[in-house]
């Protein structure tokens, strides 16, 4: 991805805010967050500096925690069954080595008060099935896999 | 004499309701840390200002035995006040009592405070404390939620709405102060969610505290949901406090002026940028070198801290300011940052408050959740909410200003009424670096060395282009300033458009990308 974060650790210039003035570059911020800092900590040694490209431009910067938390995309796989909400199996339709064509009911997913019918989006075989009728599933746990 | 029993009788029954929820339940309130609702009032209100209304209110439920039950005030404490002199209405729910819970007549006496805020035209300040709904007053007490949140969306934009989150406010109860202009949470006093830990527990089997779920700190750090917060009740008041000092008292007023001062003279504005675009700052130093007093009111300090919003005076008015911040996230727009600034342009807006824009970012922020979460969509409402604000728009650009970002923060072309830009400004469509690995991509791929002439093709794309005279040739700015010269330029450019008239075509309203 293009705008990979990375450490920058061979680039530790001052940010032209140090000398002679106030520092409040959010090092306010940060010693709010670890309350065991209570002196701003050097600018140029702040481990928070890291760095974010944007256009071929490589930026020295903090980054906040949605953005380093932010989850990676995956291309969804049709041959899984997840849950996409956490629940519980109330009826089973297939078992392993079963043929099924698209449509076919795979199993009864109760969740938020709604049976919620949980439908095969391609036909194939059975390859796999990882719940049982009365099991607690949580949300994104594979319950039915395709050959 | 009669008259003098029917005194005694009055101040008696007083009394009687002033003790609230009784002792017990005073000393519970105490022990988790937190002030009564009368406390707060009189904490949070000039001294001896506080006339309470509805004292005498009674609930009138019938089932569950709660015809056998008084409940003084039905839990909650309204009445009008002033701070600072500027008049208040004010609610605060009383925990002591029922656990604050909304029953009928309680919500009646909050809506009456509401109609009379509105009626008045002075700003309403809720004190939230509750359980929730009074179970035991069923539809009943969910009326009494609707007949809130109908009237602060009548109230909105008429009169500025605060809410303080001293305690739980769970369920519906939340949406009257998602529906107000400025959320006031304390650490580990307040508590926000739709659904509890409890639901959730249940429902999806996951295990999470209620400090983790909807605590002061997630909602000023994560969700978003509130926009001041504070390590105790008492920073909490003076932070309310501060804040009624840099808003006008309704729509039809400005806020008040107060006597100019100069800026501390440790800002000093010709230092603080660093000519390297790629290279942070803070940008809140800028604003304290341009404000009266180094005085600037931080909102929502903590949550998309890639932009900075806030109130400062210019020569004693208020304004408020929209400004990138290269610290975080290069400065970047995102869905968060946008959000952000949009609504609080619309509050400008609303309430004749001049805007100034310091602009310094690299454009949007690439990334799959972006795009997944709505990028496009929330990106729209920093353009719909610049573009409709009709009050003085003033822009600063500092540095950079690429691409779509460039339009977004209060361009010309979006009818800002004075754009300035510092000597080091690029104003490109993009990049110098984007820029050149797209226009020069055949000369730098059949290059002998195509590094040395990618660097190449970017300087000299830089010396055309990425400079403010490009856009002043053209008139989408106003004028290459000297740093130094902003503060000056910016209070002549205010005083100018005092009288800024806009018409905007004729509509019941638009339609913002909500």
């Amino acid at each position: 991805m293009a705008n990979k974060a990375m450490s920058d650790s061979n680039n530790n210039r001052d940010t032209g805010n140090k000398e002679g003035k106030k520092p409040s570059t959010g090092t306010e911020n940060i010693n709010r967050r670890n309350e065991t800092q209570k002196e701003p900590v050097e600018v140029d040694k702040n481990p928070r500096y890291k760095s974010l490209i944007i256009e071929g431009a490589k930026y020295r910067t903090f980054l906040n925690r949605k953005f380093e938390n932010r989850k990676k995309w995956y291309i969804p796989d049709p041959k899984k069954i997840i849950s996409y909400i956490p629940g519980t199996v109330v009826k089973l339709f297939v078992h392993e080595g079963q043929q099924v064509v698209k449509g076919d009911v795979i199993l009864i997913l109760e969740a938020m008060k709604m049976k919620n019918r949980i439908v095969f989006s391609r036909s194939g075989k059975v390859k796999a099935v990882n719940v049982v009728e009365g099991d607690k599933v949580p949300k994104n746990f594979l319950m039915v896999e395709l050959e | 004499m009669a008259l003098n029993k029917k005194i005694e009788e009055l101040k008696k029954r007083r009394e009687i309701i002033l003790q609230g929820g009784g002792e017990k339940a005073i000393e519970k309130q105490v022990a988790m840390g937190k002030l009564t609702a009368r406390e707060r009032i009189i904490n949070l209100l000039d001294r001896n200002s506080f006339t309470e209304y509805d004292l005498f209110v009674e609930h009138d439920a019938r089932d569950f035995d709660m015809d056998k039950k008084t409940l003084h005030g039905d839990g909650v404490i309204t009445g009008t006040g002033t701070i600072f002199g500027a008049p208040i209405c004010i609610f605060a729910q009383d925990f002591t009592v029922a656990g604050g819970s909304l029953g009928l007549m309680h919500a009646r006496k909050i809506t009456k405070i509401m109609d009379h805020s509105l009626k008045m035209k002075v700003p309403l300040i809720g004190i939230n404390d509750s359980g929730g709904a009074r179970i035991q007053e069923g539809v009943n007490s969910l009326s009494g939620y609707g007949e809130i949140f109908f009237r602060n969306t009548l109230n909105s934009g008429v009169i500025p709405q605060i809410s303080v989150i001293l305690g739980p406010c769970a369920g519906g109860a939340v949406y009257s102060p998602a529906l107000t202009d400025f959320v006031f949470v304390v650490d580990k006093i307040s508590k926000m969610f739709i659904t509890g830990p409890e639901v959730i527990k249940t429902v999806l089997g996951e295990d999470i505290s209620m400090e983790d779920l909807g605590g002061a700190r997630v909602h000023s750090e994560i969700s978003g949901n509130a926009h001041f917060y504070a390590e105790s009740e008492a920073e909490c008041f003076e932070q309310i406090k501060k804040l009624i000092t840099f808003i006008p008292w309704n729509n039809l007023q400005k806020a008040k002026k107060f006597p100019p001062k100069e800026p501390k003279p440790e800002y000093r504005i010709n230092d603080i940028v660093p000519g390297d675009p790629r290279q942070p700052y803070d940008v809140r130093d800028v604003i304290k070198a341009i404000v009266d007093d180094s005085d600037f009111l931080e909102v929502q300090e903590r949550w998309a801290e890639n932009i900075v919003i806030g109130f400062g005076r210019l020569a004693g008015e208020t304004v408020g300011f929209i400004c990138n911040q290269p610290l975080v996230l290069a400065g970047v727009l995102d869905v968060d940052s946008s959000d952000k600034a949009a609504r609080f342009i619309r509050f400008c807006d609303a309430f004749n408050i001049p805007i100034i824009t310091l602009v310094d970012l690299p454009g949007y922020l690439p990334g799959v959740d972006q795009e997944h979460a709505g990028v496009i969509r929330h990106g729209a409402k920093v353009l719909y909410a610049y573009s409709e604000a009709t009050v003085p728009k003033l822009t600063v650009i500092l540095r950079k200003a690429y691409g779509g970002g460039y339009i977004a923060m209060a361009s010309r072309h979006l009818r800002a009424d004075f754009v300035f830009a510092w000597p080091g400004a690029e104003i490109a469509v993009m990049g110098p670096e984007g820029a050149a690995n797209i226009i020069f991509r055949k000369e730098i791929a059949t290059a002998v060395d195509p590094e040395k002439m990618r660097k190449q093709k970017v300087k000299e794309y830089k010396q055309k282009f990425a400079n403010p005279y490009v856009a002043a040739a053209r008139g989408y700015i106003d004028s290459v300033i000297v740093p130094s010269e902003t503060r000056n330029l910016l209070l002549h450019a205010i005083e100018v458009s005092g009288n800024k008239s806009v018409y905007l075509p004729n509509k019941k309203h638009g339609i913002p990308p909500f």
